[in-house]
């Protein structure tokens, strides 16, 4: 009995609590993703650039606010600098919409073309971040580092195996279950929302409804900057700011999207937690979780591990061309904003 | 009301519309006939805002609206219907009719965080006028239906109840009728006479029925290869030679069938 919990305990240590927070990270990555293509109709590769600039902008607020000596005592201080940061990184949407993409929109340029367009403002914003803040990774988490200790954690139920919650972990799942449900109730139930549902559904009658065509992609923007901020800074706060891991970050984003059924934000959601927990669990080394649940006879040798962390990238790689090939459209296809 | 002068539009090499020069008078039930492919939803189309024209003018009132984009267009007051159905697939059928009246206060952000009162009452009424033209189009029961799932009829009268939804100056009607059945299409007849007599819209309507049109259309227009062929009362257009030739064909009673 003792074992097993050993066993549950361990896999929630490396599994349930990592996967809810980086699941969490690319939903809202995946959101962000699909909100563009639902309503602009291309595949933004820019995306995690955004996110990396988004963090970026964090963690000079967060600097700032540190400078005038605010803090949040416990929390970290980024999350107060969050909505400044959402705001210059929606901003920046918003320029790069008003001198590049609404150039090629009002050429009425096909959608492939924008996502060129899209790898171009990834190379730009990619630039501008090395200038600002240079390439060097950047740690600006501050507050108190977890919410459960594992030493307490064994202390309190007397188990072989420790349970470590992050206060970026926690704070990561909250934040985002607050965003996303906001993001609902805004397609859903405000008729700003519905008018870009109806958008998005069918463009030339959208129009002919008397639909501002700026006007919803005006504020496509704003919520896409809002999303890539906040998934970016609380990426940056739970592993490290590192400039360059953001390329990186658009290939499970982009899975999570496209797995989920690219245009739809149900699917963008569940897409970013099944993204992130396969990837855990094709890396996780099982010995000690066997070596628990199985007789000491049986107890392996080697690391019992599907994939080395090296391979990581290589499993949303993988999800992504099985589900190309197997269901194009996704898991929630049919259905879009 | 509409002056259309000497409008071209051409894809490529075809001259879909070709030079055509027509007027819509404020209040008429214009109609607009014509061979398949002789340019009529295309004319639509320009005039509409969907692409601009090759050459030529529209003017809306006295005021040139060449090439305005469909949602300016909407603003003064231009609405139309397609010749394919269209709708808001992912919405409900009530929704989709509820989508028409743009620039209302629950369409400014800010309104719906300051204003709340004022757009839930703004919604009701919206609600409201929904139901009614859903009443009037027999369609109450599929209110919350997904518009995607109706069938092609059902389509093309939520197209026309679209136009319900505000009060437009002008409405062009692309083939509201093809497809719908004879008792609703005669309620259809009904619904545009009273909404141009007792509304005072002014209406452009394309159909293929000839019955339909004579018993609504004063004047109709005629359209072969893009430009106007001719003009003039149902009766006069059915007695032109021109006419006889390239559209309606000597065999009158065919059309009966
Ligand atoms: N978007 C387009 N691209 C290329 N050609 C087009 C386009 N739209 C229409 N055409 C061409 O323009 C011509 C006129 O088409 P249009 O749809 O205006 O005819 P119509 O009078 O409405 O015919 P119908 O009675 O069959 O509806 C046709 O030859 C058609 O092929
Ligand atoms: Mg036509």
């Amino acid at each position: 009995m003792i074992d097993f919990l050993n066993a549950l305990t361990l896999l929630a240590n490396y599994i349930i609590v990592p996967g809810l927070a980086y699941g969490s990270q690319l939903a809202l990555g995946a959101l962000g993703v699909t909100m563009v293509y639902a309503v602009l109709r291309f595949s933004n590769f820019a995306h995690g650039e955004l996110m990396s600039f988004g963090a970026m902008c964090t963690i000079l607020c967060t600097w700032a606010l540190q400078s005038f000596g605010i803090s949040l005592t416990i929390l970290p201080t980024a999350l107060l600098a969050i909505p400044a940061a959402a705001l210059i990184t929606v901003l920046y949407c918003i320029i790069i919409n008003y001198f590049v993409y609404e150039h090629y929109r009002e050429k009425k340029i096909d959608t492939n073309t924008y996502f060129i367009v899209s790898i171009g403002v990834l190379f730009f914003t990619a630039g501008l971040i090395r200038l600002v803040i240079g390439p060097k990774d950047q740690n600006f988490s501050d507050g108190v580092r977890f919410i459960l200790k594992a030493r307490d954690f064994k202390a309190m139920t007397g188990l072989n195996e420790g349970l470590a919650i992050k206060t970026t972990q926690g704070m990561t799942v909250v934040v985002t279950l607050i965003l996303v449900a906001f993001v609902f109730w805004f397609l859903n139930r405000t008729r700003t929302g519905k008018s870009m549902r109806a958008y998005s559904d069918n463009e030339d009658l959208a129009l002919l409804s008397g639909i501002n065509p700026k006007k919803v992609i005006l504020i496509t923007w704003i919520i896409t900057g809002i999303l890539a901020t906040v998934a970016g800074a609380l990426y940056g706060l739970d592993k490290i700011y590192k400039p360059f891991t953001f390329m990186y970050l658009v290939l499970p984003v982009f899975a999570s999207a496209i797995l989920g059924g690219v245009g739809n934000p149900v699917g963008a959601v569940v897409g970013g937690y099944i993204i992130a927990f396969s990837e855990l669990i094709f890396t996780f080394a099982y010995k000690k979780f066997l070596f628990y649940i199985l007789p000491e006879s049986f107890s392996p040798d080697g690391l019992v591990q599907l994939l080395s962390t090296d391979y990581k990238i290589a499993v949303s790689f993988l999800i992504l061309v099985i589900v190309l090939l197997i269901k194009p459209t996704g898991i929630f296809s049919g259905k879009t904003i | 009301m509409i002056l259309i002068d000497t409008l071209s539009k051409s894809f490529g090499g075809i001259k879909a519309v070709n030079q055509a020069s027509l007027t819509i008078k404020k209040g008429s039930i214009t109609g607009l006939i014509g061979p398949n492919g002789a340019g009529k939803t295309t004319l639509f189309n320009v005039i509409a805002g969907v692409y601009p024209p090759s050459d030529g003018h529209v003017f809306l009132e006295d005021e040139e609206v060449t090439g305005l984009p469909p949602h300016e267009l909407f603003k003064k007051g231009v609405m139309r219907t397609f010749q394919i159905a269209q709708e808001f697939s992912s919405l409900t059928v009530r929704e989709n009719l509820m989508m028409v009246p743009a620039n209302q206060s629950g369409e400014r952000l800010l309104d719906t965080w300051f204003r709340p009162a004022r757009i839930s009452m703004e919604e009701k009424g919206l609600t409201q006028k929904a139901n009614e033209v859903l009443d009037f189009l027999q369609l109450r029961e599929l209110a919350d239906e997904l518009a995607g799932n109706l069938s092609g009829g059902q389509k093309k009268l939520l197209e026309l109840g679209r136009t319900m939804m505000v009060e437009p100056k002008i409405v062009f009607l692309d083939e509201v009728g093809a497809g719908v059945n004879r008792t609703l299409l005669q309620t259809i007849g009904d619904s545009i006479l009273r909404l141009n007599q007792e509304m005072g819209y002014t209406f452009c309507m394309i159909e293929h029925d000839m019955e339909f049109i004579s018993k609504l259309c004063e004047p109709v227009i005629v359209m072969a290869e893009g430009s106007v062929l001719a003009q003039g009362s149902a009766s006069e257009i059915k007695a032109n030679n021109a006419v006889i030739e390239a559209y309606l064909g000597t065999g009158q009673k065919n059309r009966k069938l």
